[in-house]
């Protein structure tokens, strides 16, 4: 069940949490321990704000194991504000009504189930921005 | 005096809703089942989706209450959740909660959080409510979140299913000072009265049909906020809006007008026959729904029903803070209409109803 490997993964699945470089600046999700800008070793933990920009997407119908009771779902590329490309599911909505460039925000979901008795992995997808009035 | 109140004045400081997408129409679910002769009790009822359980839809309500209190996660000294469809038998669905919201988790070492599950039926989520006004109130924390929340289940072709949706609500206490709604006493009232239940291991629910009614329902919601309502001298008229827990839309009607409420007054928090019966989170989500249009000064009963059985009832007056911070999370008004409707055969697989292996 990879029981430590999602504990230690839950920091970045539940709250979008990657590095900022403290000496340049850049921020990086996943976390990176070496900046690629300016080679620096001093990242700090960044919380990002998780909203961007729909990249690209493509239509999931032959999962790999683990999610087949998802099938169809959505996987995309978000571009977040702050920079990264992040590679995500895209929930909440229809496939025929996703559009590269779509406004996206994150949100915190079931990503799968270890079987009906095993742990249960939840972590960060997007879905279109909702403006909730 | 037998109203509970705490010695330090609180209230509601944030309050978030979620209602899943989906919907399934009870004439679909008369159509399958047939029945639908004898009328159905509510309009249609809200499905979560396939990645959505107790733990994600508390975490977006969660999330908004924190936006609408203007809080840091980590001034959290409890984040509970009431629910009778946590997803796990054993283990909180309020750790989980708690760090994706940022309440806990590695960075918060030196903020000390409680975190706990609590069921009561349908009355979990106010039974936790009562325990952060304790625990704001007793001076132990500043600020405490109590979550009502469910995806309830209903055996397939049972009077429950019509019914059985998911939904609900957060709500963070605080001092009175900072309020938008402050607290003037609850009063609770539980018996020993087995009308509905779900023995371990099993999957769907047992209930008692007409004897969910006036023994069950009725005596502990009347009681409750007749002994408010004594207590606190108000009469109906006192209130400007009253939401009861809510598993059809005939029962919370019968109960206000038995109390002497009037419809105007419960027909903002009466949400059950657009989205069904959310369980725990039925009250709690149908006094968000009232918080998102209440007025300053507007006095407010909340109150639950939870099988087996009890009722919690609640006094709050809203505060002119409502008008800075409703506008900063999505409305429940707005949850409520955003839906997708789905046929019996979709909803069958979103709610785990078909045999895979």
């Amino acid at each position: 069940m990879d029981l430590a490997r999602h504990w230690r993964l839950k920091d970045q699945r539940y709250r979008l949490e990657g590095t900022v470089c403290a000496e340049c600046g850049a921020k990086f999700f996943p976390p990176r321990q070496v900046c690629t800008e300016c080679k620096s070793t001093n990242l700090k933990p960044h919380e990002f704000a998780g909203r961007g920009e729909l990249y690209s997407f493509t239509t999931v119908s032959a999962p790999p194991s683990g999610h087949e009771e998802f099938v169809p779902y959505i996987v995309g590329m978000v571009k977040l504000d702050e920079g990264p490309l992040v590679e995500a599911q895209i929930t909440d909505v229809n496939p025929a009504d996703v559009k590269i460039g779509q406004r996206v925000e994150m949100v915190t979901r079931k990503l799968r189930a270890y079987g009906d008795d095993g742990v249960i992995v939840y972590g960060y997808k997007f879905r279109p921005i909702v403006n909730g009035s | 005096m037998s109203v509970m109140k705490p010695k330090r004045d609180v209230g509601i400081i944030g309050y978030g809703a979620y209602v899943p997408r989906f919907r399934i129409r009870a004439e679909e679910i008369a159509r399958v089942w047939g029945g639908a002769d004898e009328g159905v009790p509510i309009e249609e009822k809200a499905v979560p989706g396939l990645d959505e359980d107790t733990v994600t839809m508390s975490i977006e309500a969660a999330r908004n209450a924190l936006a609408r209190a203007g809080i840091q996660p980590k001034q959290l000294r409890a984040v509970w959740v009431g629910s009778e469809s946590h997803p796990y038998a054993v283990k909180p669905s309020s750790t989980i909660v708690a760090e994706a919201i940022g309440a806990a988790g590695r960075a918060n070492h030196d903020s000390p959080l409680l975190a706990a599950d609590w069921e009561f039926a349908c009355k979990a989520g106010t039974e936790a409510l009562q325990a952060a006004i304790a625990l704001v109130g007793s001076g132990m924390a500043d600020y405490a979140m109590a979550i009502g929340m469910d995806t309830a289940q209903g055996r397939p072709g049972d009077a429950l299913e019509y019914t059985a949706g998911a939904g609900g609500a957060a709500y963070i206490v605080g001092p009175a000072e900072n309020s938008l709604a402050y607290f003037e006493g609850s009063y609770s009232y539980v018996t020993d009265t087995p009308d509905f239940f779900r023995r371990e291991h099993q999957h769907y629910p047992q209930h008692g049909n007409r004897f969910t009614g006036e023994p069950a329902y009725f005596d502990h919601t009347l009681h409750a906020a007749r002994g408010l309502m004594d207590e606190l001298g108000y009469q109906p008229s006192d209130f400007a809006y009253a939401i009861f827990h809510q598993p059809n839309v005939k029962f919370p009607q019968t109960a206000a007008r038995k109390l002497g409420f009037a419809p105007e007054q419960i027909a903002p928090g009466l949400l059950a026959g657009k989205i069904g019966n959310t369980y725990s989170g039925a009250a709690m989500l149908g006094a968000t729904a009232v918080l998102d249009i209440a007025k300053p000064g507007d006095r407010i009963l909340l109150c639950s029903f939870g099988s087996g059985a009890g009722s919690d009832a609640f006094s709050w007056v809203v505060t002119d803070k409502i008008l800075e911070r409703r506008g900063r999370a999505p409305k429940t008004a707005w949850y409520v209409a955003r839906r997708e409707v789905i046929d019996y055969a979709l909803y069958a697989r979103y709610r785990g109803k078909l045999v895979m292996n």
